[in-house]
């Protein structure tokens, strides 16, 4: 007789969740002017003292597409190995804020300057940051457009003032955030505003993700709407003044024709480079990217990997680092650990930049090269490394006089020295002739007392061995 | 003097027969006698005396710039003039005085022309009859000439004139109505659906809308920025040529105008129309049509068949979906254009100011007119994101095909198209007044938008009067950046066409009844 068992398993799994992560990031180019008025671009200037007719949207007033901005967004995307599109369009985006005085925004919406690129990034892991993972993401578009004007709230007075110099703000980023369960389609995406530094990118992200996830587990709905996220509090809230979804009334921005850029191979015979942007000229041009760098650091000098990356992290490092190896005969591997380990260590405690460094390249080489002639001991030259980086204005050399911490490298002095010390010890000199080696440091020790650490000790332990085995 | 042509006042000023001054100060007289027109909505009284000065001075040292130098001109009140107040004929702009000139404004100026004044048109330039601006309708010269009186059996009961006074056409009705009235000798308008062609036909002056690309926007308001251009309205072609050799050329403040160097022309005096070929296209003869307009049309064909150029039939298919296409595209523009006026940077901004909305709202409301607005209205509904492939997309397609239609007709062998530039002609105030500006507008632009639409040169030349003794005008068309044939063409037909001056006495004689009878009512 057979009993067919139905065996009802029911456990509540909680299946995993898959974040998708989308960053608009506007950046504004480092051009002299701006993109589309003839005004200039400054930094930290009076309120509206660098507005030009079209940027006060003065009826009558045309955009004038700015050279140095297409070539700019050439670059980004030749160095984010994005597509550059030969035809990009400018678009008219639609909206009324007191920042945007012409009620409409210039952005390329139908079709930007540059398309699918990535970026690969590396970061260091593990107990000792030794480990690198290198991650890969995709750049969807870059886009030239028109940066808004600033806005200043003064609720005291119910007032909101204008500047419309749009020189401030370098960098801002809006993040976009859904959450699904992989092999199912994408959820639906919130936009979090307001992020102003990476540190609140990275919490503001982390927030949202948890409470798309905890809304869904608990039976919720994530809204498509804008958030703002508040750094007080650590969460995003939603932003009260949309009512609705916006409409931009996207329509083709009619005072600028299409941007036809040329490479090498679609370029006619008779414009010259001056007169054309030209894709293959900008990429013969490129700086090395950082990945190139950092490979050829590593060949070059022989330091470890996670030593390129710190060098091309900290502004000014690299030059400084291969300043230094210039200058000295000390290894470049040996140089690295100065740099890095004790150098930099010396600015972050001051809260300096390298380029603030009271410490130049030529110092430090000039400290290295005292301690590759063994004229101080390595403890020596951290200490005056330790002093210089206070500020005072001293070289190496004055320095190591003033405190005294040259290595006595005399003979005689040195054997006088050893042999005192030999005669107190007799003990231990014992020891050692009976064959505990070990016991010759403390007499390496003794020595460096006697004198100060200012015995070399390299050339104590030759003496010492050589009077022991007398 | 003041009926002369550029070239002779030009000659006239040369050899010292006027002087700058003199010349500028019959203008600005005549403007003042004229005044009934309403054709200035500011007159530059000062700045046009001081100009007159430099240029005398000028032609006393025997350096004169050239042949605008010391010439009044006025300049429709759509183009920003620096320190000029420039109003667009609406709320919103009242009181605003730019501070720079438009490019082509600059390039008169820099040629010693003789700013007169700013002239009144369709709020924002959105019309056809001048009639819908704060400062009041523009009222067509002819309507008090010797020839429309005689023909209508007018008595001379100043009611009934004041009553029966006619459309000068627009939206540059002002400019329109300065040249064909004498009080200057050359005027700018813009042109965007037919707006200085329309005038121009009405008033019975050369109104000319050269090629897209040719002459530099900059300055000039928008209306609808793929498709306007700044007119050109003389009193004969020859003079619209000169103007353009001072205005065409490269704008590197206009993104839009054709990089290619221009060099202006001077028209033939010798023309052998034989050589042409003339295009006369069968969708452009509608039932709307006057009879007289479609009589001067026809023996405006047998005119150039007679002198041996070649007069065939063409087609423009599309025509009939441009009307629908244009409004389209048209108000997507202008709502995107009048977006910027908000109240918070310069123009008209309301008392109301609870919020940021309800000051933009409130402003918008008291500054525009119900076209500006109703055009607004319209534009932002064809650009919401779920019309936008239906609307505007497709009205796009539509005006590739429209130019597609005059490039077919083109590459056939055809050099210049000869159509109507209006349905009829000017119609009293009252009258045009019954239907609303869509609705005018509709019917007004029917003959001149397609030029708009595919960018091409086109000018309006005074023809012939019609049976009550106004003018009707006729409209050539020719091929991109072809103005030198377009105009050589036009001046061969002006030739024979030999139309007449306006007689003015009668209408400085209403000027003295005016004065007269407001004399009488103080006495």
């Amino acid at each position: 007789m057979h009993t067919n068992y139905m065996l009802f398993l029911l456990f509540f799994s909680v299946a995993p969740w898959r974040p998708v992560v989308g960053l608009e990031i506007h950046a504004q180019i480092n051009s002299n002017s701006k993109i589309f008025s003839g005004s200039q671009v400054q930094f930290i200037a009076p309120p509206n003292s660098l507005v030009s007719f079209f940027d006060a949207s003065l009826p009558g007033t045309l955009p004038v597409l700015n050279r140095r901005c297409v070539e700019a967004a050439v670059m980004t995307g030749l160095a984010l190995s994005c597509s550059i599109n030969k035809k990009s369009l400018f678009d008219r985006k639609h909206y009324f804020y007191a920042d945007l005085p012409a009620g409409y925004q210039i952005t390329q919406q139908r079709l930007p300057i540059a398309v699918n690129g990535n970026l690969s990034y590396t970061f260091c892991v593990g107990a000792k940051q030794s480990q690198l993972v290198t991650k890969n993401v995709r750049i969807k578009r870059i886009q030239l457009e028109q940066d808004s004007g600033k806005s200043l709230h003064n609720d005291a007075r119910s007032q909101t003032l204008i500047d419309l110099n749009r020189a401030e703000g370098q960098l801002r980023v809006d993040a976009n955030v859904s959450v699904h369960h992989p092999g199912e389609p994408y959820g639906v995406r919130t936009e979090v505003k307001n992020i102003n530094s990476l540190r609140f990118l990275a919490k503001a992200v982390d927030y949202e993700i948890q409470r798309q996830i905890e809304e869904l587990e608990n039976g919720g709905t994530i809204l498509n709407e804008t958030r703002t996220f508040d750094y007080k509090l650590g969460c995003t809230i939603p932003m009260r003044d949309k009512e609705g979804k916006q409409d931009y009334r996207f329509m083709p921005e009619p005072n600028l024709p299409p941007l036809i850029l040329y490479d090498a191979k679609s370029l006619p015979a008779n414009i010259g480079d001056q007169q054309v942007v030209n894709i293959d000229w900008i990429q013969e041009r490129l700086p090395d990217l950082p990945s190139v760098k950092r490979v050829r650091l590593v060949e070059q000098y022989g330091i470890l990997p996670e030593h390129s990356f710190t060098l091309l992290n900290e502004d000014g490092l690299m030059e400084f680092f291969e300043d230094v190896v210039r200058e000295t005969q000390m290894n470049p591997k040996k140089v690295i650990g100065w740099v890095i380990s004790e150098l930099l260590g010396h600015l972050k405690q001051y809260d300096l930049t390298v380029k603030e460094s009271p410490v130049n390249s030529l110092s430090l080489a000039d400290l290295l090269n005292l301690l590759e002639r063994r004229v101080i001991s390595s403890s020596a030259a951290k200490q005056v490394l330790k002093e210089l980086c206070k500020g005072e204005g001293k070289t190496p050399l004055q320095m190591v006089k003033e405190k005294q911490l040259e290595l006595i490298q005399n003979q005689s002095e040195l054997d006088q020295i050893c042999q005192a010390v030999m005669e107190r010890h007799q003990e231990e000199v014992m020891e050692i002739k009976a064959g505990n080696r070990k016991v010759l440091n403390k007499l390496i020790g003794l020595v460096q007392r006697a004198t100060e650490r200012r015995a070399d000790p390299i050339l104590v332990k030759q003496i010492l061995e050589k009077k022991l085995s007398q | 003097m003041l009926r002369a042509a550029l070239r002779e006042v030009s000659t006239a000023l040369k050899e010292g027969r006027v002087s700058p001054t003199e010349l500028c100060q019959r203008c600005l007289s005549l403007i003042k006698t004229t005044k009934f027109l309403n054709a200035y909505i500011t007159v530059t009284e000062d700045t046009a005396l001081r100009q007159a000065e430099e240029s005398e001075k000028r032609y006393r040292r025997g350096q004169s710039l050239g042949d605008l130098d010391g010439i009044p001109v006025a300049v429709k009140d759509n183009f920003s003039t620096a320190g000029i107040e420039t109003t667009c004929a609406s709320n919103m702009l009242k009181g605003y005085i730019p501070p720079y000139n438009a490019t082509v404004v600059q390039k008169l100026l820099d040629q010693g022309a003789v700013l007169i004044g700013k002239t009144n048109l369709d709020e924002f330039a959105m019309g056809s009859g001048s009639t819908d601006g704060i400062f009041g309708p523009v009222r067509n010269p002819w309507s008090y000439s010797r020839q429309y009186k005689e023909k209508c059996g007018q008595n001379s009961r100043l009611e009934n004139e004041d009553s029966s006074w006619l459309i000068a056409g627009g939206s540059s009705g002002g400019s329109a109505a300065a040249v064909s009235s004498f009080t200057c000798f050359a005027a700018l308008g813009s042109d965007t659906g037919g707006s200085t062609r329309n005038p121009a036909a009405h008033c019975g002056v050369v109104g000319l809308k050269p090629t897209y690309g040719l002459v530099s926007r900059h300055g000039l308001i928008p209306l609808v920025n793929s498709m306007d251009v700044p007119g050109i309205l003389t009193r004969c072609v020859d003079d619209a040529a000169t103007v353009l050799g001072v205005l065409a050329g490269h704008d590197p403040k206009d993104s839009t105008t054709v990089q290619d160097p221009f060099n202006p022309f001077e028209l033939p005096s010798v023309i052998d129309v034989s050589k042409f070929c003339i295009g006369i296209p069968k969708e452009y003869h509608i039932p709307g049509l006057s009879s007289e307009t479609l009589a001067v049309w026809s023996k405006a064909a047998d005119l150039f068949e007679n002198a041996g150029a070649r007069v065939i039939e063409v087609s423009l298919p599309h025509t009939c979906y441009s009307i629908v296409c244009y409004h389209v595209l048209c108000t997507a523009e202008v709502a995107s254009n009048m977006a910027r006026f908000d109240g918070l940077e310069y123009g008209h901004r309301s008392n109301i100011d609870k919020s940021t909305e309800s000051m933009y709202a409130a402003t918008r409301r008291e500054g525009f007119n119900d076209v500006v607005r109703g055009r607004i209205l319209s534009g932002n509904y064809f650009l919401l994101k779920q019309n936008y492939e239906k609307y505007f997309i497709k009205a796009q397609k539509v005006r590739r095909l429209i130019a597609n239609d005059f490039v077919n007709v083109f590459n056939s062998g055809v050099d210049v198209l000869l159509t109507p530039t209006t349905l009829r002609d000017a119609v009293p105030y009252v009258e045009f007044i019954k239907e609303d500006n869509r609705t005018r507008s509709a019917q007004d632009d029917i003959f001149t938008q397609a030029a708009n639409m595919s960018g091409l040169p086109a000018v309006s030349i005074p023809t012939a009067l019609s049976e009550k003794g106004l003018p009707i005008g006729l409209q050539f068309v020719g091929h991109a950046f072809q103005e030198l044939q377009l105009l050589t063409v036009a001046k061969w037909f002006e030739k024979q066409a030999k139309f007449p001056i306006l007689q003015l006495q009668e209408m400085l004689d209403h000027a003295d009844a005016l004065s007269h009878q407001k004399i009488s009512l103080f006495s």
